[in-house]
């Protein structure tokens, strides 16, 4: 890895509020990713083939795809986060940014949340971005796009929540990619299960309020108690090695 | 009272208690099983609308129960370890893992056999299916998880907060035919109102599933011996033990 690509992160003791280090790790995240650009690249391309793979291996039928459709949205989104997570620590712990993070005055749990949402930012947001393009191509109807897209918006950043703790708890391991997907994927289920609820029970023409608000319950969920699950993960793993 | 629970880390102190428990532990389990399943197989009334299909209830319900509270189990033991570190806490939660794992294939096993007659398919996506189906894959994540760390201590405490995060899955099972109008039916046992089944028939199942309990602490202790005795392998007391044994 090119040692000038990653600025190193200077929070210094007692100046700097939380508020102040969240924005400073965020804002450094970016700076990383927008330096590697194809690495954030790479999970979109994943998203798009994956959506691909369907019309050409399943059956491009337009009723097929129609009902369908929300659903392998929804997955090759989830795939793409699974396999973007081992980004997320996996630079910082290499190069030790990790443990001056974990040293700072400021809580971890905090600050994991910063790295958190900068990974949503990098991932998530552009996988929702890009979703109406694909909805239009496996014949989705435009209020089912927009419903998708919100559940989408809702349910990524719980993808990401949820995943920095495996993430977390993988940094380190041998085969830390095949384990991060098995004890994450279980964990994602439910999201995926309300996300493609809610879109099919658009498709019907019923309301979908509940099914938003119960994603959005899952996101506060997520919101409140990943990032402290994460953050004594780190810790584990940090005194692993 | 505290005296108690310090000695409860003691894993030698464990051990020995242990070894007194277990002859009761096996046998009490052996002889409710054996009572629960033979009243529950042989004289138990026959369903009016299942017949007979329905008996491997006394084998699916309480394979079904135990593999949800192994989960809790593990659950409050993986919060002593990471409050408390108790060694014999984490002890607990990497022996009985496999068990739990065991358990729920059993319950999802059992579950397919009856409902080939019942529902005329294997497996239906329900969510109770489903739910009981991601326990199997919690409890693969927590052993898989456990064998990929090599230090004894972090691979504790990191399984213990895969543990808990893995909880939330256990009301979701436990509500999952109440807050959805599924093909499963509701639960057997509820602690607040009498069972929905004549006694003739629930007797039996409270017997095999108090039983599945017994024999369950019985394994539990064994497989737990087992790990304590590979942990202290190079302490004195567990010399002595083993040469003692070979007399």
């Amino acid at each position: 890895m090119n040692a000038d690509c990653r600025p190193a992160l200077t929070l210094r003791q007692d100046t700097v509020g939380a508020l102040a280090a969240m924005q400073a790790v965020f804002a450094r995240d970016m700076k990383v990713a927008f330096r590697q650009r194809q690495d954030l690249l790479n999970p979109l391309l994943f998203f798009v083939m994956v959506v691909t793979l369907f019309p050409l291996g399943v059956s491009p039928e337009v009723s097929f795809l129609r009902e369908a459709g929300a659903g392998i949205l929804w997955v090759a989104a989830l795939l793409s986060v699974l396999l973007s997570l081992d980004h997320l620590f996996r630079h910082d712990f290499d190069d030790g940014t990790l443990e001056q993070l974990v040293l700072q005055p400021q809580p971890l749990f905090l600050l994991v949340l910063a790295k958190t949402a900068a990974h949503w930012v990098l991932t998530g947001l552009p996988l929702v971005l890009l979703t109406p393009v694909l909805g239009v191509m496996v014949h989705l109807d435009g209020n089912s796009i927009g419903v998708l897209c919100l559940t989408l918006l809702i349910g990524t950043p719980v993808l990401s929540l949820i995943g920095s703790i495996g993430a977390a708890l993988t940094l380190g391991l041998r085969s830390a990619g095949v384990l991060l997907s098995l004890l994450i994927i279980p964990l994602y289920i439910p999201v995926l299960i309300f996300g493609t609820g809610t879109v099919a029970s658009a498709a019907e023409g019923a309301p979908v309020g509940a099914y938003l608000a119960l994603m959005g319950a899952f996101l506060v969920l997520a919101l409140t108690l990943a990032p402290f699950a994460s953050a004594a993960a780190l810790r584990i793993s940090l005194s692993n090695g | 009272m505290w005296q108690f629970f310090h000695k409860l880390g003691s894993p030698k102190w464990f051990f020995g208690i242990a070894a007194r428990l277990m002859p009761w532990l096996l046998a009490g389990g052996i002889l409710l099983l054996m009572a629960g399943i033979v009243w529950g197989l042989a004289f138990a009334p026959k369903d009016y609308l299942q017949g007979n299909s329905y008996r491997i209830i006394f084998i699916h319900v309480p394979t079904a129960f135990l593999a949800q509270s192994v989960y809790v189990m593990m659950a409050v033991a993986a919060v002593v370890t990471l409050v408390w570190r108790m060694k014999l806490a984490d002890v607990f939660v990497k022996s009985v893992a496999p068990v739990g794992l065991v358990l729920t294939f059993l319950a999802l096993f059992t579950g397919a056999v009856w409902g080939k007659p019942t529902w005329g398919t294997w497996w239906v996506w329900d969510a109770r299916l489903t739910s009981m189906l991601i326990l199997l894959f919690l409890y693969g994540g927590v052993i898989a998880l456990d064998r990929a760390i090599n230090d004894e201590k972090s691979a504790a405490r990191a399984v213990s907060v895969l543990v808990l995060v893995g909880v939330v899955n256990i009301p979701i099972i436990q509500y999952s035919v109440e807050w959805w109008n599924t093909l499963h039916q509701p639960s057997t046992f509820k602690l607040t109102e009498k069972p929905s089944m004549p006694a003739e028939m629930w007797v039996p199942l409270l017997l095999s599933v108090l039983g599945l309990y017994l024999l369950f602490g019985w394994l539990a202790c064994l497989r737990m011996q087992t790990e304590i005795l590979l942990r202290e392998q190079r302490t004195r007391w567990v010399k002595d033990y083993v040469l003692a044994g070979r007399g």
